[in-house]
């Protein structure tokens, strides 16, 4: 009785969440896909036939898995960050918690939401990608792990970022001052080998490696990185994550006085 | 004996050291109509938010239905809803969205809810509203929302924060005829308001808070009882002189209307035959609402004197 209360409870997070993105798809589904046709187009088709192959393929097959993924990242950290915090802000996140909805429940509806528009905007994404350069799959299990892993992981992020967040200009600053550098850092647009010996060991401490190398295995089966490293950061960052957000909102920090 | 709240030695201390409950005891009844007054700031609305889970307590207890807030909060939970002093839902949702998704976070399957959406919307003039932004509705209809909304889980104990401010007389007067209704039909119902008129025509039992603590927790009929004079307000036929009465005092306002306080131990008797020695006719007669107010105030100015005393 008690676990179809929670699934009615989480269900229903999960429906207001998608609801919420695809009611102002303009602002949720359109941009990404303008974004990333522009990346395409000048990196991919105008500068990249300049800089030849990368990873022993064409520049715009490298680049494709890297811009997909710097758009689930964004999608599904800010889906999060600016839901949570708006309920935060209009003071309906009280609906939740004065109901029996577990910490736990809440967290994984929000999470949902956010996967649920990053995967939409990858599905998105793949399909205008597919205008520029033909789709190649080495594995499929390999895409889905570390799309799903990170859509989950950069979810999470947004939910921590609006647990502490106390005014709409603090949803922005993670996002301008984190996770903008980490994603342009993180090997999207070009291979960590080319760096010299000393930045290549400090961007292995930099998570978006592993996730962009991970979905570009995927791809094109070309990945600095072991695949099953990547794996295994990406879940432990989840952990953490989870752990974290889950303990913030037992306190109450931030949502109760 | 039932009770629906069991309050003991409730404290609330904020971050900063600001005590806003100071041991608070309480009781209502299982299917009561109890009024919680107080002044601003008194403690009321951390009260509330303690039973309902918003405001974590310092300490105390608090039991709803049998059920301990510590060691049985989801069952605590199932047992209220909760209608806030201020709008609290997603104003671009719509008003079904509101109200179905929160009883979603009760557990109630999304077909249940949406039939229960239909009776509590139609039968608080909303259902025509239903695909609405809550953010279009009136003042009026959002307070009515707030109500449908805290129904849908059809809790045993309701409780109010000002439900009625800002509220036209109309409205209002409806709204009353609708939480007598639930409460006929044995839902319980904690309501704190600054109408005190409101608290006299709805509740049998009242509390009054003051500074974090219960001053006052009695049945509205002996309180009222306490209440040695009574202000009346006649409305008379037009009279050319100035109308005197020696028993009583009184207030002439204009030519037709009088004001007089009486002793409730003498009656009205002498008045109406002072009158009728004049040649004064009496059209009619209405006690003057604000008798609970000046007893309120009353109260909140004895038990603060108390305190300075002690």
């Amino acid at each position: 009785m008690q676990h179809l209360i929670h699934f009615n409870a989480l269900k229903t997070i999960w429906i207001k969440e998608c609801t919420r993105f695809l009611r102002i798809w303009v602002q949720t589904l359109v941009p990404p896909a303008i974004t990333m046709t522009l990346y395409f187009i000048i990196f991919g088709s105008l500068i990249g036939q300049r800089i030849g192959e990368m990873g022993g393929v064409s520049y715009m097959e490298f680049i494709v898995p890297g811009l997909i993924m710097m758009s689930v990242i964004t999608s599904a950290y800010s889906n999060v960050a600016s839901s949570f915090f708006s309920a935060k802000f209009q003071r309906n996140i009280e609906e939740m918690l004065v109901a029996p909805v577990s910490n736990l429940t809440i967290i994984l509806g929000y999470v949902g939401g956010g996967v649920a528009r990053a995967l939409l905007v990858a599905l998105i994404v793949t399909v205008v990608s597919s205008f520029f350069v033909p789709l190649n799959i080495q594995s499929f299990g390999m895409i889905i792990a570390t799309v799903l892993l990170t859509a989950t992981l950069f979810a999470l992020g947004g939910l921590l970022n609006a647990l502490f967040a106390k005014t709409f200009d603090d949803i922005s600053i993670i996002p301008t001052f984190v996770l903008t550098p980490l994603t342009y850092l993180g090997g999207v647009f070009y291979s960590i080998t080319l760096l010299p010996d000393w930045a290549q060991v400090v961007s292995q401490a930099n998570p978006i490696i592993y996730m962009v190398n991970g979905f570009r295995a995927g791809f094109i089966g070309v990945s600095d990185i072991q695949p099953a490293i990547a794996i295994g950061v990406l879940v432990a960052f989840n952990a953490v994550f989870l752990t974290v957000a889950w303990s913030l909102l037992k306190r109450g920090a931030g949502i109760r006085s | 004996m039932t009770y629906a709240l069991e309050i003991s030695g409730l404290k609330k201390t904020y971050k900063g050291g600001f005590e806003a409950l100071k041991g608070l005891n309480l009781t209502v009844n299982a299917g009561d109509f109890y009024a919680l007054l107080g002044p601003n700031g008194a403690g009321k609305s951390t009260t509330i938010g303690i039973i309902s889970s918003l405001v974590n307590k310092s300490a105390g207890s608090v039991k709803v239905f049998g059920y301990d807030l510590d060691s049985q909060k989801t069952q605590v939970k199932q047992q209220i809803g909760l209608v806030p002093q201020e709008f609290n839902f997603n104003q671009f949702e719509t008003v079904l969205q509101i109200v179905v998704n929160q009883a979603g976070y009760y557990g109630v399957p999304r077909e249940l809810a949406k039939q229960r959406a239909e009776k509590y919307l139609s039968q608080l003039g909303l259902w025509e509203k239903r695909n609405s932004p809550a953010r279009s509705l009136s003042g009026g209809m959002k307070r009515r929302l707030m109500i449908a909304r805290a129904l849908l889980h059809e809790p045993k104990l309701l409780i109010l924060d000002e439900p009625t401010a800002g509220v036209d007389i109309e409205l209002r007067r409806s709204m009353w005829e609708f939480l007598k209704r639930i409460n006929s039909e044995g839902v319980s119902i904690i309501l704190t308001t600054h109408y005190l008129e409101e608290a006299e025509m709805l509740c049998r039992n009242i509390g009054i808070i003051d500074k974090g603590e219960i001053i006052e927790n009695t049945s509205m009929k002996s309180l009222l009882g306490k209440l040695n004079m009574e202000t009346f307000i006649l409305d008379l036929a037009p009279v050319e002189n100035t109308v005197t009465l020696s028993t009583v005092n009184m207030r002439q306002l204009d030519d037709h209307t009088i004001e007089v306080d009486v002793p409730k131990a003498e009656g009205l008797n002498n008045v109406f035959s002072e009158l009728s020695q004049q040649g004064v006719k009496v059209l009619s007669m209405r006690n003057k609402a604000n008798r609970l107010e000046e007893l309120f105030v009353h109260l909140v100015e004895q038990g603060r004197q108390d305190k300075e005393a002690v």
